[in-house]
């Protein structure tokens, strides 16, 4: 971008954003710093900002009362498998429809993305049913193929926006210099894929980190994560708000750093590759 | 390029993601139409036979449809207007040259990464508690009586805590459509003496709004099923009862499932009009 400023231009540009993003980030910023502050100070009036006594103590409580670690677990475990299971499903579908596309591609596609506009809310009971028959209420494998499923479409569609970039023409000329199909997967066309393949894994980690309606109605201890960990410090438990800092500082703090990792990718995955 | 061979492979590899989509969409529909159409109260005498149409007129008279459709429109409609509008002027201010833009665009963007369930409890505790949270610390900094927010104003709060979620999603998809401005059209603008407000009028609009267009139907889809934010804050009480928390009271607190099936029907219905606009944006973005 060639657009010439004066320095006093992008000085008041940069007061401004700043001025902006962090209101907008002051609610994390609060959370983070409430977590080491004693509950007396964390309510204190007027409010303290930094230079209270920092203290490590909540987080211990929190872990020693909530076994935090099992909820921390549940979460790794459903969002991780989850991607996993979902990339081993999406990857070789987003790979044929986008190297070897029909005149049914566009349409399969469009009608996978459509299975995501289903609202939750819509077959909840019969989810639950089908959940408390096959004995999969409250537990990690339930969630993990749950969570899998309403997260495909947008694996299948990232994928897909990523391997179509991939151009045909690099094959093309590895076929002419005598490249087996084999040779052709594995030196050519992974190498380019993985980058893609990583991003998707990333956003769908999030994503399904962050899912609130499913992992809410579908746990109660056994298979619970952090979301509902958080849940249940809905009052009166939520009025300690150095603990509940500290508990939700611990909750989003992974996902935060994995986050800015992501951004980029953010969009595309969100909007099925209509806005790069 | 593709032979008989390749075809029937790719077919192949498409199966396991077809079938499975296929059975998640249409077993839990099929369901749900079926309980629609049931009188089936799991806790009191199970299911009872077929009740017609009943339960969707049931779900439209009762007493508490109306004023769910009302609240669920102020929040989607109240939390689009906000972060489009904010979202344009971000993205525009973002977008400008400055020094440390990269950790700008984080601050903006970290809330879209916090959990649903910790961003509502975050501000509902440590925002809106009318006795301790911050806002009430700032009324009283300035005379005045703090008001308990998720009580007496329960809608603007949901609405805050919610575009609040949204905002950094709006912003995000917003600037990378500004960047992608050929910034050579605004200088001629610039040279021709086109006043700020119409070089954004003229040009930064029109060419923002299929991003707009497709922020509002993501949102609205989303919005439409919010769920974490009321379960945690407000519970539905106090007018926040969305059309599809009401519809989770019927099913898993009343256990009316025929009722809350006639009302999820409903939802899908409503979804899918929305999903129709964005899946032909979606669509005719493919054929390029």
């Amino acid at each position: 971008m060639a657009r010439a400023v004066t320095p006093r231009r992008k000085l008041i540009n940069t007061g401004a954003a700043w001025a902006v993003g962090l209101l907008i980030f002051f609610p994390i910023l609060w959370t983070i710093l409430t977590s080491f502050k004693s509950e007396a100070q964390a309510i204190a009036s007027p409010p303290i900002l930094f230079n209270f006594d920092w203290t490590l103590e909540n987080y211990g409580v929190v872990m020693e009362r909530s076994n935090y670690a099992r909820f921390l677990w549940n979460s790794i475990i459903i969002a991780g498998g989850s991607t996993i299971l979902g990339l081993i499903v999406a990857v070789p579908a987003a790979w044929s429809m986008a190297f070897v596309p029909s005149r049914r591609t566009k349409d399969i596609l469009l009608w996978m993305l459509s299975t995501k506009m289903l609202p939750a809310v819509g077959v909840l009971y019969p989810i639950y049913l089908l959940f408390i028959q096959m004995g999969l209420l409250d537990s990690r494998a339930g969630l993990v193929i749950v969570m899998m499923l309403i997260n495909l479409p947008i694996i299948i569609w990232m994928l897909y926006t990523y391997f179509r970039e991939i151009p045909v023409e690099i094959l093309e000329a590895a076929r002419m210099d005598g490249a087996t199909l084999r040779e052709e997967v594995l030196y050519i066309l992974t190498p380019m894929a993985i980058p893609g393949i990583a991003s998707t894994m990333l956003l769908n980690f999030i994503l399904a980190w962050n899912e609130a309606f499913w992992t809410l109605n579908l746990t109660a201890v056994d298979a619970a994560p952090l979301t509902a960990f958080i849940a249940s410090y809905s009052s009166p438990e939520g009025l300690f708000f150095a603990k509940l800092s500290a508990a939700s500082t611990m909750a989003i703090a992974p996902i935060l750093i994995l986050g800015w990792f992501s951004q980029k990718q953010l969009v595309r995955g969100l909007t099925f590759g209509a806005v790069k | 390029m593709a032979t008989k061979a390749s075809r029937s492979a790719a077919r192949l590899m498409m199966a396991p993601a077809v079938v499975l989509l296929l059975g998640w969409m249409l077993v839990p529909l099929i369901m749900t139409l079926w309980f629609s159409f049931r009188t089936y109260l799991p806790l009191r005498g199970g299911d009872q036979g077929w009740t017609g149409f009943d339960n969707y007129v049931r779900f439209v008279t009762s007493s508490a449809f109306w004023p769910a459709v009302q609240t669920t429109l102020i929040i989607v409609v109240g939390v689009l207007i906000i972060t489009v509008v904010l979202g344009v002027l971000l993205a525009m201010l973002l977008d400008q040259p400055m020094w440390g833009q990269g950790v700008v665009r984080i601050l903006v963007i970290a809330p879209f990464f916090v959990m649903p369930t910790v961003s509502a409890l975050v501000w509902k505790n440590m925002f809106m508690d009318p006795v301790n949270g911050l806002f009430a610390h700032l009324w009283r900094f300035f005379g005045a009586e703090p008001i308990s927010w998720l009580s007496d104003a329960a809608m603007p709060s949901i609405i805050m805590i919610v575009s609040w979620q949204w905002l950094p999603f709006a912003t995000l998809i917003l600037l990378t459509a500004i960047q992608s401005l050929d910034s050579e059209q605004l200088e001629a603008a610039e040279m021709d003496g086109a006043p700020k407000l119409k070089q954004f009028y003229y040009i930064i609009l029109p060419h923002l709004g299929r991003a707009i267009t497709i922020v509002i139907l993501i949102q609205t889809i989303f919005l439409l099923a919010i769920f974490a934010e009321i379960f945690v804050t407000t519970g539905g009480a106090f007018g926040t009862r969305t059309l599809s928390y009401l519809i989770f009271q019927r099913v898993l607190e009343s256990q009316n499932v025929g009722l809350g099936s006639a009302g999820g029907v409903y939802a899908i219905i409503l979804a899918n009009i929305v999903a129709i606009f964005l899946m032909r944006i979606v669509g005719k973005n493919l054929d390029n």
